[in-house]
């Protein structure tokens, strides 16, 4: 990511600037000449960010960490128990359980997520007609409402002979598959789902990044005597390897928040084949037949911040090395 | 062709092939942006083929992809319920049930939940545009000089995951900062506008373009006596058409999408909107008008797409690029 900070142009020389005059009118004047200066309509543009960001996303972060500290339960005041939530959620044995399935869920949407869309963007790059075409027909199913999506394919996934995606199994002799009702298959059945829902997006993303590949680079390894295959690997990938690094990135740290796949396709079910780490937040706030239990989910959603935060660190790091910027 | 070709012929028909390819070629010189196969690589015979190839695994595998499950549905809507479940996938429907359609939309209320929908997303874009241009414009144009801290503030949050916000936020909707404790945002359509609001990555983009606007423009309006909010109308917006496009697909399409937290801040079933109602009405509906609810949940979003698909398509590879 760059941002070129620039520094603030030549204006009018701010009050801050001027030699201290002590003057009982000093104040006022530089409130004056402040405003003179469009300090305050600068401000007036300024409160409607100030106002939503500070009361609904600067506020509420430093508020997770206190919260994560204390036990509240919102007519009470809230009571400091320094660690406790921390070590009630690590002594849960569903944690382990939803770590391992939100691990799972990553590792099977980077296996089946990852590649699909850069495959697909690279023919969609080659073909000569048609690319608007494709390109609309892959987004097609971003579009679609996730809601709407996961309530359709929970039909297709339908046991039994009469269920949809059995029926196509069954024109090619495949026996009816249990999908989302059996421990072993919930999950995969998941992440195709998640797969179908977000490759669209990547492919477009892949498709612009083609783009911008120098097209004399091509040349030259033509000249060098190299095939399409070599092309592909000496020259494409490596020159699309900055976007691959943030994608693969930005898709770990989404698939570690999944909820909505495995809310509505499973409520985290078979005997609890698919219970994430968020839905166990959901659970502890929001589900809970005590009255939320606030401290132990904000301790949680930190914990996972935390590891998500020291393990993008870790990966820029360690891909520092190789990434183009 | 036959298997005894005489020389003369066989000259024939490579001179032919010839100009064939240095036709092509002169196609692909013509619009110059080139990729990986080449005019040369395409004289090859086999990679030819493997061109019209890959033209027929897209063309397949998209259409049954992309386009497979939106058709079943858009079929499945108006089929009777017990035709979807015995035959899923017979091509048509022994019967057509259009009153399919008219059952969802009175009987299971998806005209109160669609109009739901409609307020929530034109007030979560109108929130959006509004807090992105006016940061967008003092952080990029007036520039004041605590501007970097800002903008730090900001970019900070894009790097912090949703979940951290959750419980919290939800607290802040139940409980609102410096308001009487009796006061609450809950079923409160403002509880899903103003959070949504505050969106790192709109303020960026917008910022990103208000910076790439010409300066002299800003002079000479300043020059002619506009002042902040004067030049903010009558010139930086008209001039942010393309971006203002980009946001408020963006807003809406987030809008539309959205099911945990309105889920948490809209209670009551009369102010939901049809993601948070489609998962709760499914039990007691019926079948095929239930996939009836299902397609018409998708049309607003899917027409949209159809029709600023250029601003769709462009807003994704946006997305790339600032992540990039």
């Amino acid at each position: 990511m760059t941002m070129t900070e620039q520094a603030p142009p030549d204006e009018a020389a701010p009050p801050a600037g001027r030699p201290p005059v002590r003057d009982a009118r000093a104040p006022r004047r530089g409130i004056r000449s402040w405003i003179r200066g469009g300090g305050l309509s600068t401000l007036i543009f300024l409160l409607p960010m100030l106002f939503v960001f500070g009361v609904f996303s600067w506020s509420p972060i430093v508020q997770s960490v206190v919260m994560s500290l204390q036990v509240t339960n919102l007519l009470d005041p809230p009571e400091w128990v320094g660690l406790d939530n921390y070590i009630a959620v690590l002594n849960d044995p569903l944690l382990g359980k939803a770590v391992l399935n939100t691990l799972y869920f990553a590792a099977l949407a980077l296996l089946f997520g990852f590649p699909l869309p850069l495959f697909m963007a690279v023919l969609m790059s080659e073909v000569r007609r048609g690319k608007g075409f494709y390109s609309a027909l892959a987004y097609l199913p971003v579009v679609v409402p996730p809601v709407v999506a996961v309530l359709l394919w929970k039909f297709f996934y339908a046991g039994g002979e009469n269920g949809v995606f059995n029926t196509v199994l069954g024109w090619v002799g495949i026996p009816p598959q249990p999908w989302l009702q059996d421990a072993a298959t919930a999950m995969p059945s998941l992440v195709i789902e998640a797969t179908w829902a977000a490759a669209g997006g990547s492919i477009i993303i892949y498709l612009a990044a083609l783009l911008s590949v120098p097209p004399e680079l091509y040349d030259a390894a033509e000249v060098d005597g190299a095939g399409i295959w070599k092309k592909v690997w000496h020259v494409t990938l490596p020159q699309l390897r900055g976007i691959l690094f943030i994608m693969l990135i930005l898709q770990v740290i989404a698939t570690a928040q999944v909820f909505l796949e495995p809310y509505l396709f499973t409520g985290g079910g078979p005997n609890n084949a698919t219970i994430t780490v968020l839905l166990l937040i959901y659970k502890y706030a929001f589900q809970n037949s005590l009255g939320g239990d606030y401290g132990e989910a904000t301790a949680l959603s930190v914990m996972l911040a935390v590891v998500l935060a020291l393990f993008s660190w870790l990966y820029f790091k360690l891909t520092d090395r190789w990434s183009t910027s | 062709m036959t298997t005894t070709q005489t020389p003369a012929l066989k000259r024939v028909a490579a001179m032919r092939e010839r100009f064939a390819d240095r036709r092509a070629a002169r196609r692909e010189g013509a619009d110059d942006d080139r990729g990986i196969v080449s005019a040369f690589d395409l004289r090859r015979r086999g990679v030819r083929a493997g061109m019209r190839g890959v033209h027929v695994f897209l063309f397949a595998g998209l259409v049954i992809a992309g386009l497979g499950p939106i058709l079943w549905l858009a079929k499945s809507a108006v089929t009777p319920t017990q035709d979807t479940l015995t035959q899923p996938m017979a091509l048509w429907p022994n019967g057509i049930d259009w009153a399919n359609l008219s059952t969802a939309w009175n009987d299971i209320h998806i005209d109160q939940y669609f109009f739901n929908t409609v307020v929530i997303a034109l007030g979560a874009w109108f929130f959006q545009l509004f807090v992105a241009t006016t940061a967008g414009y003092a952080l990029s144009v007036l520039r004041p000089k605590y501007a970097p801290i800002l903008n730090g503030l900001v970019l900070a949050t894009l790097f912090i995951p949703a979940v951290v916000l959750l419980v919290p936020l939800y607290l802040t909707i139940v409980n609102p900062p410096l308001v009487g404790r009796d006061f609450s945002l809950l079923n409160n359509y403002l509880a899903v506008w103003l959070p949504m609001a505050a969106n790192a990555f709109n303020i960026l983009i917008v910022k990103r373009f208000f910076d790439n606007l010409p300066r002299e423009v800003f002079e000479a309006a300043r020059t002619d006596g506009a002042g902040p909010f004067r030049m903010f109308w009558s010139i930086v917006l008209p001039m942010s058409k393309p971006i203002l496009g980009v946001v408020s697909v963006f807003a809406v399409i987030a809008a539309w999408k959205d099911f945990l937290w309105p889920l948490l801040v809209l209670p009551n079933p009369a102010v939901q909107p049809l993601s948070v109602r489609l998962p709760a009405v499914q039990s007691q509906t019926e079948l095929d008008v239930f996939l009836a609810a299902l397609a018409i949940s998708t049309i607003i979003p899917i027409a949209m797409f159809l029709v600023f698909q250029g601003v769709f398509l462009r807003s994704a590879g946006l997305g790339g690029a600032v992540k990039g």
